[in-house]
């Protein structure tokens, strides 16, 4: 009973040649030309605003201001005004949105369930995410500036109202992922419902939901429509976020690259630049946290 | 937190005070216990569905009882009612009588948290929490407000003890509970389960997804814990209620063809050694015989 005794037959192993591996060679030639097409429009935008915008990025232009008229040449004064009021309306847009949006997360998630009001919330924050930006600006237009005058906070709350439903949903996705299998481990160790959602479910998601809301920030941070009524686009700094009018990278883009000028155009690209570059910084962060979080998840 | 201490203390004032001894009439005659579970004519649903009908059988302090019986017997839906966990599904309602050391479960002012806090739950597939080690087991008493760093040290030893896992664990109490193997994960979730002090230790399939040796050192470890603690396992391996079990409850299928519903229930219990040696209903000899199931 040697294995060399007995003579196999040869076993073909290879996938038959015919109409499934046609269609198979198809598909993944359709999938990789489809990443191609994506990476074309994202590369050549980044190509074009690093091309036309690194010359005109100096520590003077990210720091210094005023924001000159868009008569004078590049070189002159600086978009400084417009990172402070970026930063400024962003970061306060974001501590409005993001601990609100998280709470209505959790809960639709743990505690309303099927209920009609979770329904509702899940429902409304799905409207809320189709709303165009300039609809959200035209809102708080009508219901703060006209009573309260353009402002800094104004504009975050623009930008809040856009934030939240991303943040919403997004954590609902995270907080879903967490198996219920841990959740009835808590409760089984006597853990009350507000006890388990603090201690398991929330740090068992909260590496997905910091990233959620981070991206969710660095969208609204290049958002331009809502900023327009709201904080009027002014060119000095104003530090106070609270009262008098504002301004931002993405209303300044808007201001000078519409104008014939060279100068004016050239800061535009830079402040361009200037906000892609804040927007991978935050991602870049959201990384790091969301490394920092999940670390025991594996 | 004083309210948790509390109750603790309520539950061992408790237990002489309902010692009415009913023994059962049997032939082995080793000394039983007080009664720790009674359940008489009970009935779980799902919503409309009646997943299990009829169960009435006691459980004495201190012993191992096995629940066996083909998938789908409600075994587990059992199970899950003696600490009240099918209270997290919204449809799932409780007919008929369960009482834990005399005092009925299911009344209007019993408080699921505080049931579950005195009866512990291992579950089928090892679910340590994404937290270290030493988190993992610590977290019950946190959760009980104890905050000590060298009390919960203290407890983090004698529940990893208890549960064979210090000796392999002791190095890397900071190592993420996910990172352990199947078996060792099992033995930390027991590990968690002993570190509150339960009285009662519910088990379901708690060796179902692990090799015979880790299975040896959970059955080990049962037999070790069970002066301490009263230990329910569901099992669907015979050979280990034989060899874990004081009682058995053996629990079948009823098919309703006409309305094409399947409703478990309690066919027999006993001793473990009288259900597997002479079994007085056909369908559990069927089922211990290996002929049916």
């Amino acid at each position: 009973m040697m294995a060399a005794a007995t003579e196999q037959p040869a076993v073909d192993l290879r996938e038959p040649a015919g109409w499934r591996r046609t269609k198979n060679q198809i598909a993944t030639v359709a999938m990789v030309l489809a990443f191609v097409v994506v990476l074309i429009p994202l590369g050549f935008v980044l190509y074009t605003v690093i091309a036309r915008g690194a010359s005109a990025i100096s520590w003077s232009f990210l720091t210094g201001g005023p924001i000159p008229p868009n008569v004078l040449p590049a070189g002159t004064g600086g978009m400084g005004p417009a990172v402070i009021g970026t930063l400024e309306i962003t970061g306060l847009a974001a501590v409005m949105a993001v601990p609100l949006g998280i709470l209505g997360a959790i809960y639709v998630n743990e505690y309303g369930g099927r209920g009609p009001l979770a329904q509702v919330v899940r429902f409304m924050a799905d409207v809320m995410t189709g709303v165009p930006s300039i609809v959200m600006g035209l809102f708080i237009f009508s219901i703060w500036v006209l009573h309260f005058g353009y402002s800094g906070l104004a504009g975050a709350f623009a930008l809040g109202c856009l934030m939240l439903p991303v943040v919403i949903r997004s954590s609902e996705e995270m907080l879903k992922l967490v198996p219920d299998a841990l959740r009835e481990a808590s409760y089984a160790l006597g853990a009350t419902k507000s006890r388990v959602t603090l201690t398991v479910v929330l740090p068992a998601a909260l590496g997905g939901i910091v990233s959620g809301a981070l991206l969710a920030v660095a969208r609204a941070a290049g958002e331009t429509a809502p900023l327009l009524f709201t904080i009027l686009t002014v060119t000095s700094t104003n530090a106070n976020v609270f009262s008098g009018a504002n301004t931002a990278l993405s209303t300044q883009i808007f201001a000078n690259a519409t104008q014939p000028y060279t100068g004016a155009q050239s800061r535009a690209w830079g402040a361009a630049l200037t906000l892609i570059a804040i927007a991978f910084i935050l991602m870049i962060a959201a990384r790091f946290v969301t490394a920092r979080f999940t670390r025991y998840s594996r | 937190m004083d309210q948790s201490e509390q109750e603790t203390t309520q539950t061992q004032l408790s237990k002489p005070a309902v010692l009415q001894d009913a023994q059962p009439q049997d032939v082995a005659s080793a000394p039983t216990g007080a009664q720790i579970f009674e359940t008489k004519g009970l009935s779980i649903y799902y919503g409309s569905f009646r997943a299990v009908t009829n169960v009435s059988l006691t459980i004495y302090e201190n012993e191992i009882t096995a629940f066996i019986g083909p998938s789908g017997c409600g075994k587990t839906t059992v199970l899950r009612t003696l600490n009240r966990l099918n209270d997290l599904i919204p449809t799932a309602r409780v007919e008929g009588d369960v009482h834990y050391r005399g005092a009925s479960l299911y009344d209007k002012d019993v408080s699921a948290t505080a049931v579950r806090r005195r009866i512990g739950m291992v579950f089928q597939k090892p679910n340590p929490f994404p937290k270290s080690i030493y988190d993992n087991v610590a977290y019950g008493p946190r959760i009980n407000g104890i905050r000590q760093k060298g009390k919960l040290d203290e407890i983090v030893e004698r529940s990893l003890r208890q549960a064979a896992l210090w000796d392999e664990v002791k190095n890397r109490l900071n190592k993420s509970g996910l990172s352990l193997s199947g078996g060792q994960a099992q033995r930390l979730c027991i590990a968690r389960t002993l570190a509150v002090e339960p009285d009662v230790v519910l088990m379901d399939e708690p060796a179902s997804a692990l090799d015979p040796i880790a299975t040896g050192k959970i059955e080990d470890l049962m037999r070790e814990i069970k002066s301490r603690y009263t230990i329910v396992i569901v099992t669907h391996n015979m050979q280990q209620a034989t060899r874990v079990s004081d009682r058995t409850a053996f629990y079948s299928v009823l098919v309703d063809s006409q309305n094409d519903t399947r409703t478990g229930t309690l066919v027999e219990y006993g001793r473990t050694q009288q259900i597997f040696e002479d079994p007085q209903d056909p369908r559990t000899q069927a089922y211990v015989t290996g002929r049916v199931g």
